[in-house]
């Protein structure tokens, strides 16, 4: 049980910078989650705060104690390496005892924590067997045990779910999940996947290049993303991105000209200056509503994706970009047919040429007035 | 479907054929020996290559020569000493150069190859002098230093290339599991490289155990006198007479250790020099 503070933490391997100012806090007994693109850096963060890797500059502090210099055991942490790194030659006893023997831990308490934790994890009956006797899940099991066993103040995984099939993955994400209600520890969870970071996180940390981009429960990610690369980056199917030319329209928001869609005023607050720039609108396919076209308006739709339970509309734009729309299933629509869509201004975003989202109109307003007064 | 039976068969036949002239040729030399050994001297050169009686007089002509037993309890002290130094200074060698990366790594890698090449007339002398100044001369310790510095390279090397095939992740899990360096090493480490350190130990024994001119140049006296030299100073009853059979009951007996040691880590080494080839 711990909080866990980043100050400004960087990470650099000789001249290239892999982490950037990453400032974070983690209360106790969180899930967080860091979630990006392959290469970004989370694995390296995450080693940070394992003290796999030195950290070059920052603070690293765990319930308020600088631990930059201190060896994983002593900041109190157990990790979950992405390939399991099982000792090969040890049963899984040994395997979830070696590091209690090493802690110097009696034989008696030893013992006793090796079987409550693999009682937790159901791993009862495989304790005498070696791990290359054990099914892709049954390995992941022994892992969290290691880890657990010592009873760290902070549990770490890093992509743990990576090597598991499909079917086995939903089901140790929810077994993950179900543990970290019952241990009540904190954790930090590692993973390019978003769904998976969507329905285990409080919290999720999304990296990009080693900066962070925004920090936010699923639901804050979802709603108001802060940049285009997080609103591209949670959600599936991805957003679609159009680009738009908009006009300042007072307190209501700004007016823009969407193309093939028609005018729209949204309720976001463009910068003072920035009035004609170009802006990037962005609209998840759930938020699309289309409407059987007459004529030759609206889009071709190119593809329709059945998926039982909700239907995708692939939709061709005139600049050949593909646009995603959701629609019921089965699907009223056909491929080679047209719609026009439409969509609920409030739930679309916008985004300027840095691809920083334009904040909503009315917050924008009170500050204006704040400075005017 | 004749031509091609009869072709399958011819082929087979020639593969055996080969197998039977590679085995005759490997071993052919040690099963004359060990005939020889069995015979009386009288009938030592009668050529024949069968042993019609058994007659186990020249192995108790030799084993009652206290100078050999004392040369066969040498040559087990410096060839398992060798053994024992070469592994541990290997091995921990090994981790630095496997797992610690530093700068001017490859060129300590190079020059421990490098050493290796020299050969051992080259070192010869200066290696006596070595000796003789650390007071080494004529006893074990001097063989044990002079083989070391033979051995250590390919262990160093070999032991290297495994320990890099190790995956990181396994030494970070141990690292988090409170390990340190030397935990990781012998209990994380060393029980997934015993195949290497089978394959590394038994080439150090066999060179340390069949070295002979270090051995004859290093001592003196017949009591720290290792068997390959003692084999070699077997003398006869006169100037005029080799002891044949004395001589092969010698050899014989001091090759049985090493043919006991191949069969029973045979597996390993067969894992072991093939490990590093395929992956997984
Ligand atoms: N030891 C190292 N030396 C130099 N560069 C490194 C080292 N380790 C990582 N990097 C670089 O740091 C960047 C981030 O690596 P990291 O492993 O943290 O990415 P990641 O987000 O975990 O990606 P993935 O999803 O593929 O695992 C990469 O560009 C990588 O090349
Ligand atoms: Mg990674």
């Amino acid at each position: 049980m711990a909080s866990l503070t980043l100050e400004k933490i960087n990470k650099r391997f000789g001249a290239t910078r892999v982490i950037e100012e990453v400032s974070l806090d983690i209360k106790d007994g969180e899930f967080v989650v860091f979630v990006g693109p392959s290469g970004c850096g989370k694995s390296t963060l995450l080693r940070l705060i394992a003290g796999l890797e030195s950290i070059t500059h920052g603070d690293l502090m765990i319930d308020g104690q600088r631990v930059n210099d201190l060896t994983p055991p002593e900041r109190g942490i157990g990790m979950v390496f992405q390939s399991y790194a099982l000792y090969p030659h040890m049963s899984v006893y040994d395997n979830i005892a070696f590091g209690l023997k090493l802690a110097k831990s009696e034989k008696q308490t030893v013992d006793e924590r090796v079987r409550r934790t693999a009682k937790i994890l159901q791993l009862d009956g495989l304790l005498d067997r070696l791990p290359k006797a054990l099914s892709g899940g049954q390995r992941q099991r022994v892992a969290i045990g290691r880890a657990m066993a010592r009873e760290p103040k902070i549990l770490l995984f890093d992509e743990p779910l990576s090597n598991l099939d499909a079917a086995l993955r939903v089901q140790t994400r929810n077994e993950i999940a179900h543990l970290h209600e019952r241990l009540g520890s904190t954790m930090i969870y590692v993973t390019h996947d978003q769904v998976e970071a969507m329905t285990l996180a409080d919290r999720i940390v999304v990296l990009n290049d080693g900066y962070v981009e925004q920090t936010g429960s699923p639901r804050e990610l979802y709603e108001q993303p802060a940049s285009r690369f997080v609103a591209g980056f949670i959600g599936s199917p991805k957003m679609n991105f159009l680009d738009v030319d908009a006009r300042a329209e007072g307190d209501a928001g700004c007016r823009i000209q969407v193309p093939g869609i028609g005018e729209r005023v949204l309720p976001r607050r463009l910068a003072g200056d920035s009035d004609d720039a170009p802006l990037t609108l962005g609209v998840r396919p759930e938020h699309l509503t289309p409407t059987t076209a007459a004529g030759e308006a609206g889009f071709r739709i190119v593809n329709v994706e059945y998926l039982g339970s909700e239907a995708y509309l692939y939709l061709e734009t005139s600049n050949s970009d593909t646009l995603v729309c959701r629609s019921e299933a089965p699907s009223p629509f056909a491929r080679g047919e047209r719609v026009t869509l439409d969509f609920a201004p409030q739930r679309a975003h916008l985004f300027d040429h840095d691809g920083r989202a334009l904040p909503p109109a009315d917050v924008e307003q009170m500050s204006t007035q704040a400075t005017i007064s | 479907m004749s031509l091609r039976t009869l072709k399958a068969v011819l082929l087979k036949i020639g593969f055996w054929l080969l197998v039977a002239v590679l085995m005759v040729y490997a071993i052919f030399p040690f099963y004359y020996a060990v005939v020889t050994s069995l015979k009386p001297s009288s009938e030592l050169f009668e050529v024949s290559y069968w042993v019609d009686s058994v007659d186990l007089s020249n192995y108790a002509a030799v084993l009652s020569q206290p100078t050999f037993v004392a040369a066969i309890r040498n040559s087990v002290i410096v060839a398992l000493s060798v053994v024992a130094i070469a592994l541990l200074l290997g091995l921990t060698a090994a981790w630095a150069l496997g797992r610690v990366r530093f700068r001017g790594r490859t060129t300590v890698m190079m020059l421990v190859l490098g050493v290796s090449m020299f050969p051992q007339v080259a070192v010869l002398s200066g290696l006596f002098e070595v000796i003789r100044t650390l007071d080494l001369y004529n006893s074990p310790g001097g063989l044990i230093l002079s083989y070391t510095i033979f051995t250590l390279p390919f262990t160093v090397w070999i032991l290297t290339t495994f320990m890099r095939q190790l995956p990181d992740e396994l030494e970070e899990a141990a690292i988090v599991d409170g390990a340190s360096p030397w935990v990781t090493l012998t209990k994380v480490f060393m029980p997934l490289l015993w195949p290497a350190m089978a394959t590394t130990g038994l080439l150090a024994f066999i060179a340390a155990w069949n070295e002979f001119l270090f051995a004859l140049t290093f001592t003196l006296t017949d009591s720290q006198r290792t068997v390959p030299v003692a084999i070699a100073l077997i003398s006869g009853g006169s100037q005029y007479e080799l002891p044949w059979g004395p001589i092969m009951a010698a050899s014989v007996i001091v090759t049985v250790p090493l043919v006991v040691l191949v069969v029973i880590f045979q597996r390993r080494i067969v894992s072991g020099l093939t490990a590093g080839a395929v992956k997984g």
